[in-house]
């Protein structure tokens, strides 16, 4: 059985659609990464899975009980979900003990004690907890967020583009310690966010926002590899587009020559449509009778970008070699893959 | 934001708003009334002339108050002169000072048998008035200049503020550009702090239409003191009502007025704020004249007054510590104390509602319940006698139908309507502070702890409460010491024989006797300071 089921949920504000008729499934022990630009509505569905926010049709379930539907609505405080927000949003009033246990209910002293040390132990805290907020760093607070989610157990837990205000250095590192306490206490989690990199590191699937909508949901390699909307494809990396004719099931030919595709293609043949090549799937060979030329080359470090242009199309390509520059003539490839037209 | 919050919750807030604009509702109705021929009478004979006068005074204390602030601002905002950081709050201090204390100490230095006429007569040999001229203090320009002296400093506060918040590269832009220290406050300062001035004087013009007390001693009749007289000599209501109506009118129009002004100001005050090396280092006889010029103000408008009360304190101590100093002492600290307390819980209502409540329309019983503050204490009090009036008949009709005898007026006979004017006026103090400290407090805080469980209840006394409090302590200092001082609402509403430290200093100076009064007044001109240590305090921190 899901953890939380969405179905066909509407929300507007002020006249303005938010959410547009969504639809959202999440297996026990999964994260779910919420992903799209600002003002897509992805934290919009996030409050209202917390009960913050109004939906004005649909509905809203875990483990099977209705929160959210037309004729339901359970209050924000018997949802037992668990919430981080971007801040933190620790009462600075109380200690870090007193945050951490602020949503346990119905324990004697003992067993509060008791779960209090579980939490601090989990997120690595021990022998802070009687701290407050203001005397720890940005991620020890991001920490006992955490913990405080967690220590009443709640059925889901929601994070609002939680690593926002951490340190690009140090947030790797956080997302993959955060997401492995997650992962030994197999909770279902739904993360907001608006950088693919993010969603890539912390989630098991992710639903790519647009307008109010889910586009596409899936795993991430799925979305990466077999995107169904260019919108998906241009928010997930860089691509080139070329105008390609489809010869047959497996093989079309483009501006670059003949390409084979691994994997059989839905169009019809002579179907004319745009070929979407990731940088890293186009190769370069220097050939001075080569049919493309360097416009720009930008180094990396291990990797070279160029710009080559191909009759009136301009590619960005990846390579492994250093050497070639602006100018020089080349031939391109792109070697058999599952190929992506839209 | 809290989706699921009962309808319970915005009824309070609902009820507590009704019951607070019930006054101002009250007055409307009351001022409908067709009346026994008073207002009319007035009309006819006197009322031009008394609208006249508060116009006339309205208009000669914000230009006075502007003349005396502004130049004041400049240099401590601007300038750097030996002195400056201390002027910078010592001109603050004679807010604290009741206009009619001030006026009651110059009339006697400088009425005919006062000490100034009298050394000019020696000097001079002139022995009847008929020899010399000297303006007369007790009048309209008297108590303008009076007023102005006490009521500078609002507009002083704001014009400091706005200065200081000018960029200073417009400054040096305008410099460069060949313009003179002067042509460049002509030019860039003062347009530029013009909305700043605009609210300070819309201010300053609501406290000269509300004072009382200054007016009705130096006999300078106006629509306040006219509100007044109505109500106590004629017992009109009805005509009371009407004159406050027109009050009211324009006390609305200042308002609008203020309101309008401070939505310009934020657009104009959003540059950086100063940097010390760039204010103009006066030297020699300029550093000499503005150092002149602040400590003048700030002797003739506090240190006088209050050398002078001082010394009647000290002269007359015996005869003014006694039992009815430590009576009426008394009275205002307990009105002061229940006030504030019952202004804060009120207060703590209306900004949760308005706080975690789904419905827009909640916002609105902290708005309504925050007008009364604009309400002078006379027509304020007239508001409270009309509907409170009623009640104390309609209970004593109910004792007399049943054949008993009556409890007598039990809200207009006693503190009670003090208490309940005290609190129409100073909630919104109370309320402001709160929505400051309010702001304050992320969102998020209310999100996390309704999530995990948390009832509304809960989140007021776990959460809200205790980030709340200095907020709390705050808004009942302010509504305490506005609750001792507050004079008008408390002469026209105390029961017989009833007594606060305001309103037994104001019977001492209409009874030409001020030095047996001297010691309480001292105590009003201290509990004054309090806020503007407050206040100064506040400032130094935002800057």
């Amino acid at each position: 059985m899901s953890t939380l089921t969405i179905e066909n949920v509407f929300s507007d504000y002020q006249g303005q659609v938010i959410l547009n008729g969504l639809d959202l499934t999440l297996q026990q022990g999964e994260i779910v990464a919420l992903l799209g630009p600002s003002g897509c509505g992805k934290t919009t569905l996030l409050r209202a899975i917390a009960g913050l926010q109004p939906i004005s049709q649909g509905s809203i379930k875990i483990n099977g009980d209705v929160l959210s539907s037309d004729n339901v609505f359970i209050p924000s405080e018997q949802r037992g979900v668990g919430m981080i927000f971007q801040d933190y949003a620790l009462f600075p009033h109380l200690t870090v003990a007193d945050n951490i246990l602020f949503g346990v209910k119905g324990l004697n002293k003992a067993e509060r004690q008791s779960r209090l040390d579980e939490m601090l132990e989990l997120v690595k805290l021990t022998g802070l907890s009687q701290r407050y907020p203001h005397e720890l760093s940005g991620g020890q607070q991001q920490r006992v967020s955490i913990a405080r989610a967690l220590a009443y157990q709640p059925q889901l837990l929601l994070l609002d583009e939680p690593f926002s205000n951490i340190d690009a250095q140090v947030r790797n590192e956080m997302m993959l310690e955060i997401r492995s306490i997650l992962k030994q206490r197999n909770v279902s989690a739904v993360f907001v966010t608006h950088s693919k990199d993010e969603a890539f590191v912390f989630a098991d699937k992710l639903a790519l926002f647009k307008e109010g909508c889910i586009i596409q949901h899936g795993l991430a390699e799925e979305l990466y590899a077999q995107p169904t909307d260019r919108y998906v494809a241009e928010f997930l990396g860089a691509g080139n587009y070329l105008p390609v004719t489809v010869n047959s099931c497996m093989e079309v030919s483009s501006p670059i020559g003949v390409l084979q595709s691994s994997a059989s293609i839905n169009y019809p043949v002579d179907y004319q449509g745009q070929l979407l090549l990731r940088p890293q799937q186009v190769e370069l060979v220097a050939d001075e009778q080569g049919l493309a030329v360097i416009v720009e080359r930008r180094f990396l470090g291990t990797v070279c970008h160029y710009w080559v242009k191909v009759e009136e199309h301009c590619l960005e390509v990846r390579s492994q070699l250093l050497q070639l520059s602006p100018g020089q003539k080349v031939n391109l490839f792109a070697p058999a893959h599952p190929l992506v037209i839209f | 934001m809290i989706l699921g919050l009962t309808r319970s919750w915005s009824l309070a807030g609902y009820s507590i708003a009704a019951v607070i604009i019930l006054p101002l509702i009250a007055l409307i109705v009351q001022a409908a009334f067709p009346d026994e021929a008073v207002f009319s009478h007035l009309f006819d004979t006197v009322l031009p002339t008394y609208i006249a006068n508060s116009l006339l005074l309205m208009l000669l204390v914000a230009m006075g108050s502007l003349l005396i602030a502004v130049p004041a601002a400049w240099f401590v905002a601007r300038c750097e002169f030996p002195g400056r950081r201390y002027f910078q709050w010592l001109l603050l201090l004679p807010l604290a000072m009741p206009a009619y204390i001030v006026a009651y100490v110059y009339t006697d230095m400088l009425d005919y048998a006062g000490p100034v006429q009298r050394a000019l007569r020696a000097a001079f040999q002139w022995s009847s008035p008929h020899d010399y001229y000297f303006p007369a203090i007790r009048s309209l320009g008297g108590a303008a200049i009076m007023l102005s002296l006490v009521l500078f400093p609002y507009i002083y506060l704001l014009a400091r503020t706005a200065f200081m918040e000018q960029s200073s590269s417009l400054l040096h832009a305008s410099r460069i550009m060949g313009c003179s220290p002067w042509r460049s406050f002509w030019r860039l300062a003062l347009p530029m702090s013009r909305p700043a001035l605009a609210v300070g004087v819309a201010l300053v013009a609501m406290e000269t239409a509300a004072d009382y007390a200054t007016v009705s001693y130096f006999a300078v009749p106006t629509l306040t003191t006219a509100v007044y007289d109505t109500w106590l000599g004629y017992g009109s209501l009805t005509a009371a009502a009407k004159l406050s109506a027109i009050m009211l009118l324009v006390i609305f129009t200042l308002v609008g007025f203020e309101r309008f002004a401070r939505r310009k100001q934020e657009l104009f005050q959003k540059q950086s704020a100063l940097n010390d090396s760039d204010r103009y280092c006066l030297i020699g006889f300029k550093a000499l004249g503005a150092w002149f010029y602040c400590s003048t103000l700030l002797f003739l408008a506090f240190l006088l007054p209050f050398i002078v009360l001082t010394g009647y304190a000290i002269e007359y101590f015996e005869q003014s510590w006694d039992e009815r100093f430590w009576q009426y002492s008394w009275n205002s600290l307990y009105i002061a104390v229940v006030v504030s307390g019952i202004c804060l819980l009120l207060a703590l209502i209306l900004m949760f509602v308005r706080r975690v409540s789904p419905r827009t329309t909640d916002s609105l019983p902290s708005r309504l319940s925050s007008t009364g503050y604009a309400l002078p204490g006379t027509v304020l009090a007239i508001g409270v006698l009309v509907p409170l009036t009623y009640l104390d008949f309609a209970i004593n009709d109910v004792y007399d139908w049943f054949g008993a005898r009556g409890p007598g007026l039990v809200f207009t006979g006693s503190a009670i309507a003090i208490v309940f004017a005290f609190t129409v006026r100073f909630l919104a103090i109370a309320i402001g502070s709160l929505e400051n400290s309010y702001k304050r407090i992320s969102p998020s805080l209310d999100m996390a702890s309704i999530t995990m469980g948390q009832t509304p209840k809960q989140l007021l006394m776990r959460v809200h409460l205790p980030l709340l409090r200095k907020g709390l302590l705050a808004g009942a200092l302010l509504v305490f010491i506005e609750s001792m001082k507050e004079l008008p609402a408390a002469l026209l509403l105390r029961p017989i024989g009833f007594e606060n430290l305001a309103t037994y200093v104001f019977q001492f100076v209409s009874d030409e006797k001020l030095e047996h009064g001297a010691l309480a007044a001292i105590v009003i001109v201290f509990v004054g300071l309090i806020p503007l240590i407050y206040l100064n305090r506040s400032l130094e921190h935002t800057s």
